[in-house]
C-alpha cells in the first residue's frame, strides 16, 4: 500500500506539474455542458421559407399568414413566377419553398381541393422531416378553419375537439439539458480516465521511463493502482463540476441517493481506467494510443450509448455492439438517480454490468502487464 | 529539394515503424462511417409502449391499432390501472404509457370530447418532443377524422350548402437531394471532416510535438535542413495520408452506403486540400503552444477539435443555434467545409455556387499557415 501510494503522489505530481493538461481535464467537462446546454440542440425554428405565390389571392395571402404567424417559418424571399428554384437552396438561402399555384383561390373558392407545392432541401434529413411536420399540421389547421367556416355559414357552430393530455414526467419542462447532463457526465468520465490512463503509461514508455519503474521493487497491481488513482481522483472531481455547474446553469439537481451515484461511477472507472491501461500495453507511441482510445471509448460513450440517438433506432448488429459499451449501463442508472430519484435497486442488472465490465477490463490489464514484465 | 525528400522519406519511414499505427489510420476512418452510417440516427422508432385501455371499445382498440401501426410505437406491456404503468416507465423498459380513459368510444361518436391521456419519460432522450408530436399527431388524426366525418355528413345533409363548402387545401410536398428522407445521408458523407480533423489537425501538432519531447528536434535542427523544408517535410505525409482517406471514405460512401457523389470528384478533393491547409496550420500552431504530446492532444482535441465539430453545423444545425453563436460559426472552418462537402456529394453544386466557401477557405488556410510558421520559426531561433 506505501509502495502503490508511493506511485501515485509521483503521478499526482506530474500531472500537477502540467498545469495546462489539469485546467484542461478538469475545465473541459464545464464547458462541454455550457455548449450543449445553450447551443446544441435538434429543436427546429425560423426556418428560412421562400413564397412563390402566383394567385395573389385573399386565401393565398391567409395560407402564407398562417405560415408566419405560427413562428417556425420566416420568409427570406418572394421569388417571381417564373424564376430558378433549385438556386435558392443551392445556395443554402432556403430551406423549404411554398408553391401556390395560379388557381389556388378559385378552386377554394368553388369548394375544390386546391394543392399547393412544398419543395424541400432533403440534405438535413431531420430538419427536413421536422418542417414537413409542421408544414402539415399548419394546413391542417387551415382546412379546419375553412370546414369551421362553411359550416358558421350555415349556423352551426363546432364541438369541442378531443383533449389529448400529454404528461412529461420527470423533465416536465423538457429541457434538454435535463437529459444532456447524466449523458454528458457519462462521456467525459471515459473520455477522461481512458485517454489520460492510456496516455500517461504510453508516455513512460516512449521516454523510457518505463524501465525505470519495472526495476523498481513494485508488484504489477501496485504500479496500476498507484498510476490510475490519481486519474480516478480527477475524474470524480471532473464528475462533481459538472454537477454543480449543472445545478448551477441549469438548475438540474440530484433527486435520488448520492450513494449510488458515487457506487455506480467508482465501478464505472474502474472499468474505464482498466481499458486505458489495457490500450497502454498495445499502443508503443501516444498517437496511437490517443487512435485506439477514441474508436474504443470516446465515440462509442457518445454515438453507442444512447446519450444522443437512441439505440433501438440502430440496426441489430450495432445495437448487439452497445452491450460492449459500459456507458450505456451506467447512463441509464444515471438518469434514474438523477433525474427520477431512485436508488441504485431498480436497475441491479446495469449495475452488474458495469461490474462484469471493470472485472474483465481490470484482470484482461494486469494479465498483459504482468506478461510484458516477463 | 534533394533535402525535403530526405526529410519526407525519413517521416514516412518513422510513420511506418509503428507497425500497429497504418491499419489505425486505415481503420478509424471505416469504423467511424460505420458508426455515423448506423448509429446516428435521428429518426423515432419502437419508442416501446405501456398501454392502459380502460374503455375497451372499438374506438379505443383502433386507436391502438393507429399507435402500433404507425411503426413509431411499439406494444411492450398492457396494465390496467395508470399506477401500474409507472414502474414500467421508471426501469426504461417503456418510454410512453398511453392511457385511454372508459367512456372514449361513447365521447368520439357523439361529438363530446372524448379523453386519452400519454405520459412520456423525459429523461430518455431529445426525441421526447419528436414522440409526443407522433402521439398527438395520431390522437388527433382519430379525432380529427370522426369529426370531420360527421361535419360533412351534415354539409351534404344541408339542403343548399353555401358556396365554397368542400374546399380543401392538399399539401404536395416533394423532396430534393434526398427523396427517402434518410438521415444517413446527412451524416455520412460529415464523417470525411471529422476523420480529415484527426489527421491533417491532431495527428501532425502531436507529431511535431513528438521530436520535441524525444528530443530529436534538437539534432534535426544542428543538421543542414531548413526550417521551411523541416515543416513541409513533417507536415506533407499528413496531407497525403489525408488525401487516401479522403478517397477511402468517398468510396465506402459511395458504394457501400449508396449516397451518390453528385457532383465532381475533382472538386472535393481540390475543396478538400484547402481545408487540410487549415488544419495542418492549426495543427502546426497547437504544437508552438503546447510541450508535451499530452498537451498536444488535449490542445487540439478539446480546444479546437471538439468545439469545432459540434458548432460547425456538421451533426447539430446552425440554424438552431442561438443568433450569437451562430456569428461565432463563421470563424470556424469546418463549417465552410461542411457546406461544401454536402453541396457536392448530395446537391451536386459545382464551384459557381461553392466559390464564397472556397474562397473562405483558402483565406483562412493561408493566413492560419502564415502564422503558424511565424511562430514556428521564432521558436526555432
Amino acid at each position: 500500500m506505501r509502495r502503490t501510494w508511493a506511485v501515485a503522489r509521483k503521478e499526482l505530481r506530474q500531472v500537477v506539474r502540467d498545469p495546462l493538461s489539469l485546467i484542461m481535464l478538469i475545465g473541459l467537462p464545464a464547458f462541454m455542458l455550457v455548449l450543449y446546454g445553450y447551443a446544441l440542440n435538434f429543436d427546429v425554428r425560423h426556418i428560412a421559407l421562400a413564397v412563390q405565390d402566383r394567385d395573389h389571392s385573399v386565401a393565398s395571402r391567409d395560407l402564407i399568414a398562417a405560415f408566419v404567424n405560427s413562428t417556425y417559418f420566416d420568409v427570406v424571399a418572394t421569388p417571381a413566377p417564373g424564376q430558378d428554384l433549385e438556386v435558392l437552396t443551392e445556395r443554402l438561402q432556403a430551406k423549404a419553398i411554398l408553391v401556390i399555384p395560379e388557381d389556388f383561390g378559385a378552386d377554394l373558392g368553388a369548394g375544390r381541393a386546391a394543392s399547393v407545392q412544398l419543395l424541400l432541401d432533403g440534405a438535413d434529413a431531420t430538419t427536413a422531416t421536422t418542417i414537413l411536420g409542421y408544414a402539415g399540421g399548419l394546413v391542417a389547421q387551415a382546412n379546419e378553419r375553412l370546414l369551421r367556416g362553411s359550416l358558421s355559414r350555415m349556423g352551426i357552430t363546432l364541438e369541442p375537439g378531443i383533449a389529448y393530455e400529454p404528461r412529461v414526467w420527470y423533465n416536465p419542462e423538457l429541457e434538454s439539458t435535463q437529459f444532456l447532463v447524466p449523458g454528458l457526465i457519462g462521456f467525459l468520465l471515459m473520455l477522461t480516465a481512458v485517454l489520460a490512463t492510456a496516455l500517461s503509461v504510453v508516455r513512460e514508455k516512449e521516454r523510457g521511463t518505463m524501465e525505470q519503474l519495472r526495476v523498481a521493487p513494485l508488484r504489477t497491481w501496485e504500479l496500476i493502482l498507484g498510476k490510475t488513482l490519481p486519474y480516478l481522483a480527477i475524474s470524480y472531481l471532473a464528475a462533481i463540476i459538472i454537477l454543480v455547474a449543472a445545478r448551477l446553469l441549469f438548475d438540474v439537481q440530484v433527486e435520488g441517493s448520492s450513494l449510488a451515484l458515487f457506487v455506480a461511477t467508482l465501478v464505472y472507472l474502474f472499468g474505464a481506467l482498466g481499458l486505458g491501461v489495457l490500450i497502454s500495453t498495445i499502443a508503443d507511441t501516444q498517437a496511437l494510443a490517443f487512435q485506439i482510445s477514441l474508436i474504443s471509448s470516446m465515440l462509442p460513450a457518445l454515438l453507442l450509448s444512447g446519450f444522443i440517438f437512441q439505440i433501438r433506432s440502430m440496426p441489430l448488429f450495432l445495437q448487439a455492439i452497445t452491450y460492449l459499451v459500459p456507458a450505456r449501463y451506467y447512463l441509464v442508472i444515471l438518469r434514474g438517480v438523477i433525474l427520477k430519484g431512485t436508488t441504485l435497486e431498480p436497475y441491479w442488472d446495469q449495475f452488474l454490468a458495469l461490474v462484469v465490465f471493470a472485472v474483465v477490463m481490470v484482470t484482461l490489464a494486469s494479465v498483459r502487464l504482468a506478461r510484458k514484465e516477463q | 529539394m534533394h533535402v525535403l525528400w530526405r526529410v519526407i522519406v525519413k517521416e514516412f519511414l518513422q510513420l511506418r515503424q509503428d507497425r500497429r499505427m497504418i491499419p489505425v489510420i486505415f481503420v478509424a476512418p471505416v469504423v467511424q462511417i460505420t458508426l455515423f452510417g448506423f448509429a446516428v440516427n435521428t429518426d423515432v422508432t419502437n419508442v416501446p409502449t405501456v398501454l392502459v385501455d380502460q374503455d375497451k371499445s372499438a374506438a379505443s382498440r383502433d386507436l391502438v391499432s393507429r399507435f402500433v401501426g404507425s411503426g413509431y410505437f411499439e406494444l411492450v406491456g398492457v396494465e390496467e390501472r395508470v399506477e401500474a404503468a409507472s414502474p414500467w416507465l421508471v426501469t426504461g423498459d417503456a418510454q410512453l404509457a398511453l392511457v385511454i380513459a372508459s367512456g372514449y368510444g361513447r365521447a368520439l361518436a357523439s361529438g363530446q370530447t372524448p379523453r386519452v391521456q400519454v405520459i412520456v419519460d423525459g429523461s430518455d432522450s431529445s426525441a421526447t418532443t419528436v414522440v409526443l408530436g407522433y402521439a398527438g399527431a395520431i390522437i388527433r388524426g382519430q379525432a380529427g377524422e370522426a369529426t370531420v366525418a360527421r361535419l360533412r355528413s351534415r354539409i351534404a345533409r344541408a339542403k343548399a350548402p353555401p358556396p365554397g363548402a368542400g374546399g380543401r387545401i392538399e399539401l404536395v410536398p416533394r423532396v430534393w437531394y434526398n427523396p427517402d428522407l434518410s438521415s444517413r445521408w446527412f451524416y455520412v458523407p460529415a464523417v470525411l471532416a471529422l476523420v480529415l480533423m484527426v489527421m491533417t489537425m491532431l495527428l501532425s501538432a502531436m507529431g511535431v510535438v513528438r521530436e520535441k519531447e524525444i528530443g530529436t528536434m534538437e539534432q534535426l535542427m544542428v543538421t543542414p535542413i531548413r526550417s521551411w523544408q523541416l515543416l513541409v517535410g513533417k507536415l506533407f505525409p499528413f496531407a497525403v495520408i489525408g488525401f487516401v482517406q479522403t478517397l477511402l471514405i468517398t468510396t465506402v460512401t459511395v458504394w457501400g452506403f449508396e449516397i451518390r457523389l453528385e457532383g465532381s470528384l475533382a472538386l472535393l478533393l481540390g475543396l478538400t486540400m484547402l481545408f487540410v491547409l487549415g488544419n495542418l496550420g492549426l495543427g502546426l500552431l497547437v504544437s508552438t503552444v503546447v510541450g508535451n504530446q499530452q498537451q498536444a492532444m488535449m490542445g487540439a482535441a478539446f480546444v479546437l477539435l471538439i468545439p469545432m465539430i459540434l458548432l460547425s453545423g456538421l451533426i447539430f444545425p446552425i440554424e438552431n443555434m442561438p443568433r450569437a453563436i451562430q456569428y461565432v460559426t463563421y470563424a470556424i472552418p469546418v463549417r465552410y467545409y461542411a457546406e461544401i462537402i454536402r453541396g457536392i456529394f448530395l446537391r451536386g453544386s459545382g464551384i459557381d455556387v461553392l466559390w464564397p466557401q472556397a474562397l473562405v477557405l483558402l483565406a483562412m488556410g493561408v493566413s492560419i499557415m502564415i502564422v503558424a510558421v511565424l511562430r514556428f520559426r521564432k521558436r526555432l531561433d
